[in-house]
């Protein structure tokens, strides 16, 4: 009990309390780093912070879009299976000869359509978004097997070249055209968040739906845009997937939905909505990876431990979020 | 003299910041029906709430004595075990389960952990026959009207042998055929020696049904009547309750008051939930420029109604009506249409309606005027800091920075970010529903000069409010709402607490 009192001190000694999840986690993350630096020869370089990059650029994107949703307080679990959709869509569609622009382009504008209209389906009919995700979460998990059964390889040379593409950034360190890709998409999120009456009305809806209402702010249209958004990053990080394995198939990506809320969680957003930031959701998704590469370099631990290590870090965060905002909720029943 | 069923004496009930309940006393006799009268927030509910259990014993002073015995109640199952059953004004049934299993929650009939539905239904047949419900026991809640709800209430209360049978505001929601009803039940009931205490606003009920009645002003008994010996009328009973000296609580004003600036003619609102019922009837309005205008009403008059119905259609169905501004017909079909005609509405529930509580001051203070903040939606958000800033200094918000998160403020902080939130929107038209309620006396003054000041500017001001020396302090005019109607229109001069509490329990008869 004291270690939690200890907390409440330190959130009302220091910084506003709402930035407070986020350094959790960066301090988890250099810790982390740190350790492993100590504890492996060669990890401790920059290298090793881009492959994490460069090994989750999809999940980066994906995660983008459920920051979103999260901050509104909606979730949505259909992005995993959009992922896949997408990678299954760009290989059958370059096996039949066409050209990798129109492709993306198409992709994209299916991602966003599916998430537009999950995203009306929740607003106006008011169906938790449980519910009408978890649909289309097997809504589009079926159309990959009705494309094919198979794992379509992508030989198409634009995705290749993508692919096998790394740019320099000076001394030894060089990152794939993905993570750049997935570092534009945090900026520009990060910038609507922050700096457009649509970022405002996310987190006033999720804040408080009702009070957002009586305040004649546009709540439907701010639903229903998170879910086109997140259904738009599907899209995208299912094309940075396909780049970073060169085919489609359908069961690729399962359980995506789950690491992508775990990160946004992890980075320090509250389910409930209405408070969060996108650098604590890139955070998350670096934590994550950054698990992934100790695992890795201790060799001996098999994979698995990538998720116990997730599982306790989620228990850590959630509690955390609990004693934080505990302090408020008591005050305002 | 009768035995007493229950003494409750000297009981002291604190909130932090406010004395709910001081040195109350309470004595019901055996078999009768005991009403207990009083302003909103005089401390009614409160008193039934100790008495219940629902503030166990330890948080109050006093003591209560049921059937000679002192009870010390740690909650709501030890007073339900003594046979004190409350029922409350929202009705605490489940909608999805049958009328039976709902009578029988949490006190099944069961054997050795089964349950025995045959038993179960046909016990609970038996007390629906009691309470005058004709009704199939495995029909679902959500199948019956709220007047038929209240009565399977009624029977629950019966299921557990009840004693002392407490009902909060009874028959509130409920039509005059239903109520009818109930009081003739309720007479039954004192007739099978079930003893009963009843809090009404509906003072004619009062005086047609209670042998008894207990009046509460700020906390504090007044006075226990008993209506056959001392002839009690109902301007006996609006006496009692509102005989309070006024104060000086009030800045000092000098309306000047301009043309027109408003007017609401024939306005109905049907509820939403229950079908049919009119929550606003046919209701007229008419506020001028630089005038303070009071809405007087009980709980339940439909006064929040009728602001929120008017504020963009934000309450009801099937809402009729006109609406002018400046002379003009006008439609407030959301709140963005009221917004753009100048039109503000402050909730009496800022907690819940009126911010986001996990959001600093500067984000709630611009939450409904981002686009007069922002080009092509962009925040500026050196304007929004500058606006801010402004209004914390103008308003007098006491917190360290505007980005002070606005669930920590106390109340009346808080209030003044609901109106400076509002005030950015520049309005011509304000409604402020229950803007003290909740705060204490010092911020009262600020809250009560900041409303002058808006009038000042010209701007009308329609004020809703359950304290009526607010209203008497505040107000040019003051219109009451009863039941949904507008049942007078009192100017300044000739408005007294009595005459507003008259009209203000005024029925439809």
């Amino acid at each position: 009990m004291t270690s939690i009192a200890g907390l409440r001190d330190l959130r009302r000694r220091t910084v506003p309390p709402k930035y407070i999840p986020v350094l959790v986690t960066a301090g988890l993350f250099l810790a982390m780093f740190v350790a492993g630096g100590i504890r492996y020869e060669n990890f401790a370089t920059g290298q090793i912070i881009l492959n994490v990059f460069i090994d989750n650029a999809f999940l980066l994107v994906v995660a983008v879009g459920m920051t979103f949703v999260i901050l509104t307080g909606g979730i949505d679990l259909s992005v995993g299976s959009v992922v896949a959709l997408a990678t299954m869509l760009s290989a059958s569609l370059l096996k039949d000869g066409w050209p990798a622009y129109a492709v993306m382009a198409l992709v994209l504008v299916i991602g966003a359509v599916l998430g537009l209209a999950m995203g009306a389906i929740i607003h106006y009919f008011e169906i938790q978004p449980f519910i009408v995700t978890l649909a289309g979460m097997f809504l589009a998990r079926g159309l990959c097997y009705t494309i094919s059964t198979e794992s379509i390889p992508i030989e198409n040379p634009t995705f290749t070249d993508i692919a096998q593409t790394r740019i320099n950034l000076g001394g030894d360190l060089s990152v794939s055209p993905s993570a750049v890709i997935a570092v534009v998409v945090v900026l520009i999120a990060a910038y609507v968040l922050h700096y457009t009456r649509l970022g405002r009305n996310v987190y006033a809806t999720g804040g408080s739906e009702q009070s957002a209402l009586l305040m004649g702010l546009p709540v439907a249209r701010t639903k229903i845009a998170v879910y086109t958004i997140s259904g738009f990053c599907s899209a995208l990080g299912g094309l940075l997937f396909a780049f970073y394995s060169l085919s489609g198939y359908g069961l690729s990506a399962v359980g995506m939905e789950l690491d992508a809320i775990a990160a946004v969680v992890i980075g320090g957003t509250l389910l409930t909505g209405g408070s969060g930031f996108l650098l604590g959701t890139v955070l998350g998704v670096l934590v994550l990876g950054l698990i992934q590469t100790i695992i890795s370099f201790e060799g001996t631990l098999s994979s698995w431990w990538t998720r116990i290590f997730i599982g306790l870090l989620l228990f850590v965060f959630i509690l955390l979020q609990r004693v934080f905002s505990g302090g408020s909720r008591r005050r305002t029943p | 003299m009768t035995e007493h069923i229950l003494r409750m004496s000297g009981i002291t009930k604190t909130f932090p910041g406010v004395t709910a309940l001081q040195d109350v006393n309470l004595a019901v006799r055996r078999g009768e029906i005991h009403a207990i009268c009083g302003e909103n927030g005089a401390g009614k509910s409160t008193l039934m709430k100790v008495l219940s259990g629902v503030y166990p014993h330890g948080q109050y002073d006093g003591e209560i004595t049921f059937e000679g015995r002192r009870c010390e109640f740690g909650g709501i199952r030890d007073s339900e075990h003594a046979g004190i059953v409350i029922i409350h004004q929202e009705l605490a049934l489940c909608p999805q389960l049958s009328i039976a299993e709902n009578i029988y929650l949490g006190n099944e009939r069961a054997t050795r952990g089964v349950i025995d539905w045959n038993r179960t239904n046909y016990e609970a047949g038996e007390l629906l026959r009691r309470v005058g419900l004709r009704e199939n026991p495995t029909t679902t809640v959500s199948d019956i009207g709220v007047g038929k709800q209240q009565l399977v209430e009624i029977a629950k209360a019966l299921s557990k042998e009840v004693k002392l049978l407490i009902l909060d505001e009874p028959t509130a929601a409920l039509n005059d055929e239903d109520s009818a009803h109930l009081l003739d039940l309720l007479r039954g009931l004192r007739d099978e020696g079930i003893t009963c205490v009843i809090i009404s606003h509906k003072l004619n009920e009062v005086t047609a049904i209670a042998d008894s009645v207990t009046i509460l002003r700020d906390g504090r008994t007044i006075e226990t009547l008993d209506m056959a010996v001392d002839r009690v009328t109902e301007d006996r009973i609006i006496s009692g309750m509102v005989g309070r000296a006024l104060d000086n609580r009030f800045p000092p004003r000098t309306p000047a008051i301009g043309e027109e600036a408003f007017r609401i003619e024939d306005w109905t609102v049907y509820s939403p939930s229950q079908p049919g019922r009119k929550v606003v009837d046919g209701a007229s309005l008419m506020l001028r420029r630089g005038e303070i205008v009071g809405l007087a009403g009980l709980m339940g008059a439909g006064r929040t109604e009728l602001a929120m119905s008017v504020f963009g259609r934000t309450y009801g169905v099937h809402i009729s009506g006109r609406i002018f501004k400046g002379g003009e017909r006008i439609e407030l079909r959301t709140v963005q249409d009221a917004i753009k005609h100048g039109v503000a509405y402050a909730t009496e529930d800022r907690k819940r309606y009126g911010l986001n509580l996990i959001e600093d001051i500067k984000r709630n203070i611009s939450a409904a005027w981002l686009k007069g903040l922002s080009r092509r939606g962009w925040v500026n958000e050196y304007e929004e800091y500058r606006v801010a800033q402004q209004f914390r200094g103008s308003m007098n918000i006491k917190a360290p920075s505007v980005d002070s998160v606005v669930g920590k403020l106390s109340g009346g902080n808080q209030q003044k970010v609901v109106l400076s939130k509002w005030i950015l929107t520049e309005p011509d038209v304000l409604i402020l529903d229950e803007p003290t309620r909740g705060i204490d006396v010092g911020a009262k003054y600020e809250i009560y000069m900041i409303i002058n000041r808006l009038a000042e500017q010209g701007k009308a001001v329609l004020v809703i409010s359950s304290e009526l020396p607010e209203l008497l302090g505040l107000c040019d005019r003051i219109y009451t709402l009863s039941e949904g109607r507008v049942t007078g229109e009192v100017p300044r001069e000739e408005a007294t607490q009595e005459r507003l509490m008259y009209l203000m329990t005024k029925g439809q008869e």
